[in-house]
């Protein structure tokens, strides 16, 4: 780029947190997309936040339309999207009355000055126009006539109707933040060439509209300091950006390659899971066999017959979903058939929000069903970590022979932050041996629901298989034959025997590494999309020389082994989770410590500065 | 390694004591199975039998072969799942009136509209039998049962009518008291190669019993009965002496042989595509029509977990087995390295 034709003073930051809002058709989660992406390549730590409503198109202009995408960029290792944003870039009145309240007192807001009409600030049920009313005093705007300026660029350009000329506003200001950001346009470019490379106009518009964006930072007196955040030491080896449903995806799909069997992924669309079946969709080159199933019953009752054919079956849902599917999931508990069930949660209770995170299905899945119906419970703590415990998951089911769930949400599933990829060749491969008619014989008889003495797994026989020939079923068995049975000590010992082959999973999960000393004042204990806050706010309170420590849980059932004993080293427990204290009320039935709970139900996830402030009140109440 | 030995009724009977009601339709339908199951050449150990819950839903343990005893209404979800992990399995679901067209209405649709290779029967006593006696989606409005003491006040389903709405491609009724019949209806679902869809009419001797009187008792169920024949004209009565014409307003109408001659009768089309005479059919009912047992309907149309293999087997052949490593890398990727980071030459896959 040329040298900028005005002074300007470059600061240098560690890192910053960047919301772009706008109406939901403004292509709000593109800009950010390009933004991340550019910061990812050029080594950048990166955490997203998109947050969109659930509506497709709310009426334009409002409050309830208005769409989101922030992320935050660091020299350092960062763990979430950030508290509040340093910059806010609002396209128009709504978007600036729903992000305000977010934003860093004496952050910065970058507006398009054009948006601001009295029609449009009546949409936005603002009284008086904000930019004038004091609204914004304490914070540092830049009030820019985006829309013209971004006319006055694209001007000229054959083929494209006002509306169409209006549509590249986001790169206008897209490539306004690059200029502050001093990111290079080159990857945003290529991008643009290669996705409108059919249609010419378009292409040549958001080219210009980057361009211009990027050169009124340039000129522009009222843009007087550019931020660099210099690369981040991540380790060596090649990354990509993924999400949480990608990671998951990505995971079940591995562990399918490793397995040699084909991915059957049985699912009905929902919010926020259905990612992981658009991204499992296109994968047929990888025997991916994706199901659209007729309702969530269907899914759940489509993957245990995948898994009673031999193949490694899946199924994703959210909360509701999950509800519905409930009876099935204890017809594969009691088929004792390998499985795994991803259940990305969302605000409830019912419909709830349903582009919102929450946490609040943890005793759905571990008692939401009929009977004693045990089941493993794996939860990803970032959402690269969707990656690992995907392929756990299914390590895990085959096993013990069980349907073992993932619990992600809303937050991890669309977050993303960089991965570096694995290497194929060093994983290890996940081996399963079907039985055949010649394992058994004279005083060794075939027993479909005989156990492995160390896993009390039970074998997996095919369909197709000469001589195995066998009918299993949902109603009560007899241990060893499967026949059915309604012996009291029949149903008793097949039900300790499913219950205890999923507590001795616990020999195989890997033992809980403390963050921080092993003992101390106070013992913060978090699962899932926690982990960011979480493990930053005890950080800051551990430089800061409090005696705070943390363990994140990645496993919810079996629990990690040394999880009981960890606990009762400390003097407080502190339970974060976005629920009103579902592993709170786990952790006290267990160990009887008198856990304190911090419950979240907001729709958001935690804030460092919130576990912050609740690690000081407690151990001030120590002191 | 299956060899090929030709099996026998016998190999078809588990060791599990059957236990249905005595005189109970199951029995016939269940025997009769037996008896196909041999004479389709299919190895034993490549038959899975899929049911629900239910009177008829017991079936699955009394055959020695692979099988699921499932959950209500839920059989045609695993016998779709199970297909699409290996569709060279010959699958066959048991189901009844309620299990299949109440609690599992959806499933049942949709499993005939996808055209999953399984063959479906749906045994309808009009009546739930297992919870002791309560009206059915296909109890006739006016049935008095426990839970209807004045009467069902709901219209009945016709399964057939549904089914030809869903699409099946394989569409056919037959009766548990016609065990040749039955057997000749059961061995040509096996061997369509697509969804199919047998209706049995099945007599539930405690709750419901006589309830298709009029096509079973040996005197009256000729004039009663019209049984389809690919082709053939649609003639019936005891000294089959009625036949089913269509009138000048195309509505079907039962007319005597003294008046008018075979050539002149409605002659039976299964391979129909639109399916309009098959759904006329269907509407045809006792006592102002004969009703019909036999094929409504056989067509073909591309096997839903077929179409799915084959489309794995396309994008192999022109794509390549999908590695990890090309999974991993198929989105944009960057190297960081000791000396900074490079970002690597853009990398976009198609996913």
């Amino acid at each position: 780029m040329a040298e900028s034709i005005k002074p300007v003073h470059v600061e240098e930051v560690e890192d910053v947190v960047i919301r772009f809002a706008g109406d939901s058709g403004d292509g709000m989660q593109l800009t950010g997309t390009q933004f991340t992406n550019t910061a990812a390549i050029i080594g950048n730590d990166i955490s997203t936040l998109p947050e969109f409503p659930a509506e497709i198109r709310a009426p334009v202009g409002t409050t309830a339309g208005v769409s989101g995408f922030q992320v935050h960029i660091a020299s350092r290792d960062i763990f979430t999207s950030g508290d509040e944003p340093h910059v806010l870039i609002a396209m128009n009145p709504a978007a600036l009355k729903v992000s305000l309240g977010d934003l860093l007192p004496g952050g910065t807001v970058i507006v398009d000055e054009d948006e601001f009409t009295p029609a449009n600030l009546r949409k936005a049920d603002y009284l008086s126009n904000p930019l004038e009313d004091g609204t914004l005093a304490g914070y540092h705007v830049h009030k820019v006539r985006l829309t013209t300026l971004n006319r006055n660029a694209v001007q000229g350009v054959e083929g494209l109707s006002a509306k169409e000329v209006d549509r590249s506003r986001n790169f206008f200001a897209l490539g306004l933040t690059f200029w502050i950001y001093d990111r290079p346009l080159d990857s945003t470019l290529e991008w643009i060439e290669d996705k409108f490379k059919k249609n010419p106009p378009a292409q040549t518009a958001n080219r210009r509209a980057l361009e211009a964006g990027y050169y009124l930072g340039e000129t522009a007196e009222a843009f007087s300091t550019r931020y660099k955040v210099k690369p981040a030491a991540l380790p060596e080896g090649n990354y990509r950006k993924v999400t949480g449903n990608e990671a998951v995806a990505l995971g079940m799909v591995t562990a399918a390659t490793l397995a040699n069997k084909p991915l059957i992924y049985c699912t009905y669309p929902i919010t926020p899971a259905s990612d992981i079946l658009h991204f499992l969709a296109p994968l047929r080159n990888f025997d991916v066999r994706t199901y659209q199933a007729e309702d969530e019953i269907a899914a759940m009752g489509a993957t245990i017959g995948a898994a009673f054919g031999g193949a490694f079956a899946a199924t994703g849902t959210s909360g509701p979903g999950l509800a519905l599917k409930s009876e099935a999931i204890n017809l594969a508990v009691v088929l004792e058939l390998p499985m795994v069930i991803v259940d990305v949660q969302r605000g409830g209770p019912s419909t709830g929000m349903p582009t919102k995170p929450e946490q609040a299905d943890l005793l759905q899945v571990l008692f939401g069903r009929n009977g004693e119906s045990p089941v493993p419970v794996l939860a990803p703590q970032s959402p690269a970590d969707g990656f690992d415990i995907a392929v756990e998951a299914f390590r895990l089911a085959v096993r013990a022979m069980t349907p073992v769930f993932v619990l992600s949400d809303g937050y991890l599933a669309n977050s993303a932050e960089p991965w570096a990829l694995p290497d194929p060749d060093t994983m290890e491969p996940i081996v399963i041996t079907h039985p055949t008619a010649a394992d058994y014989g004279e005083g060794n008889p075939f027993l479909p629901f005989g156990r492995n003495p160390e896993t009390l797994g039970r074998p997996w026989p095919l369909p197709g298989e000469y001589g195995l020939e066998h009918r299993i079923g949902g109603l009560s068995k007899q241990p060893g034959t499967g026949n059915v049975s309604y012996s009291p000590d029949d149903n008793e010992r097949m039900i300790h025997d499913r219950a205890e082959k999923v507590a001795r999973l616990a020999e195989v999960i890997p033992l809980l590494q403390v963050f921080g000393e092993p003992s101390g004042d106070l013992l913060v204990i978090g699962w899932g999309s926690s982990y960011g806050a979480i493990h930053q706010a005890v950080e800051r309170a551990q430089r800061a020389g409090a005696s705070v420590s943390a363990v994140h849980l990645r496993h919810l059932n079996p629990f990690p082994a040394n999880l009981d004993e960890i606990m009762h080293n400390f003097k407080q427990i502190l339970v974060p989770e976005m629920n009103l204290g579902q592993l709170a009320m786990l952790l006290r039935a267990k160990t009887l410590l008198p856990v304190i709970s911090m419950g979240k139900v907001r729709g958001r996830p935690f804030k460092i500065s919130e576990i912050s402030a609740r690690i000081d009140e407690l151990l001030g109440n120590n002191a | 390694m299956s060899e090929p030995i030709q099996l026998t009724r016998k190999d078809f009977v588990s060791s599990q004591a059957v236990r249905w009601c005595p005189g109970c339709g199951d029995y016939g339908i269940l025997s009769q199975m037996q008896k196909v199951m041999p004479e389709l050449g299919i190895p034993r150990e490549k038959i899975v039998f899929i049911s629900g819950i239910g009177c008829s839903s017991r079936f699955p343990y009394y055959m020695n072969t692979f099988g699921i005893h499932s959950i209500h209404g839920r059989a045609p979800t695993l016998a779709t799942g199970l297909k699409l992990a290996n569709p060279d399995l010959t699958v066959a679901v048991i189901t009844g009136d309620g299990d299949g067209l109440s609690i599992g209405g959806n499933h049942l649709l949709h499993a005939m509209r996808r055209n999953v290779n399984i063959k479906i029967f749906l045994f309808n006593n009009r009546i739930y039998g297992l919870t002791k006696g309560q009206y059915s989606p296909t109890s006739l409005p006016g049935t008095k049962t426990k839970s209807s003491p004045l009467g069902s006040i709901e219209q009945a389903f016709n399964p057939i009518s549904v089914a030809l709405g869903a699409e099946a491609t394989f569409i056919a009724r037959t009766v548990d008291v016609e065990q040749k019949h039955m057997g000749e209806t059961i061995r040509r679902a096996f061997e369509h190669n697509g969804v199919a869809f047998v209706e049995i009419f099945q007599n539930c001797v405690i709750f419901n019993d006589g309830t298709w009187a009029p096509v079973t008792e040996r005197d009256i169920k000729d004039d009663n009965r019209v049984v389809l024949e690919h082709g053939k004209p649609m003639i019936f009565g005891k000294n089959s002496d009625k036949g089913i014409r269509m009138s000048r307003c195309m509505q079907p109408e039962v007319v005597s042989l003294d008046d008018v001659s075979p050539a002149e009768l409605l002659h039976h089309d299964e391979h129909d595509e639109n399916g309009m005479l098959a759904y006329m059919l269907s509407r045809m009912t006792y006592p102002a029509f004969p009703i019909p047992v036999g094929v409504f309907r056989q067509v073909q149309r591309p096997v839903y977990e077929e179409t799915v293999l084959q489309q794995v087997a396309d994008a192999q052949a022109r794509r390549g087995k999908g590695t990890l490593r090309d999974l991993y890398s198929a989105d944009e990727t960057w190297t960081i390295s000791r000396n900074g980071h490079d970002p690597d030459p853009m990398l976009f896959g198609e996913g």
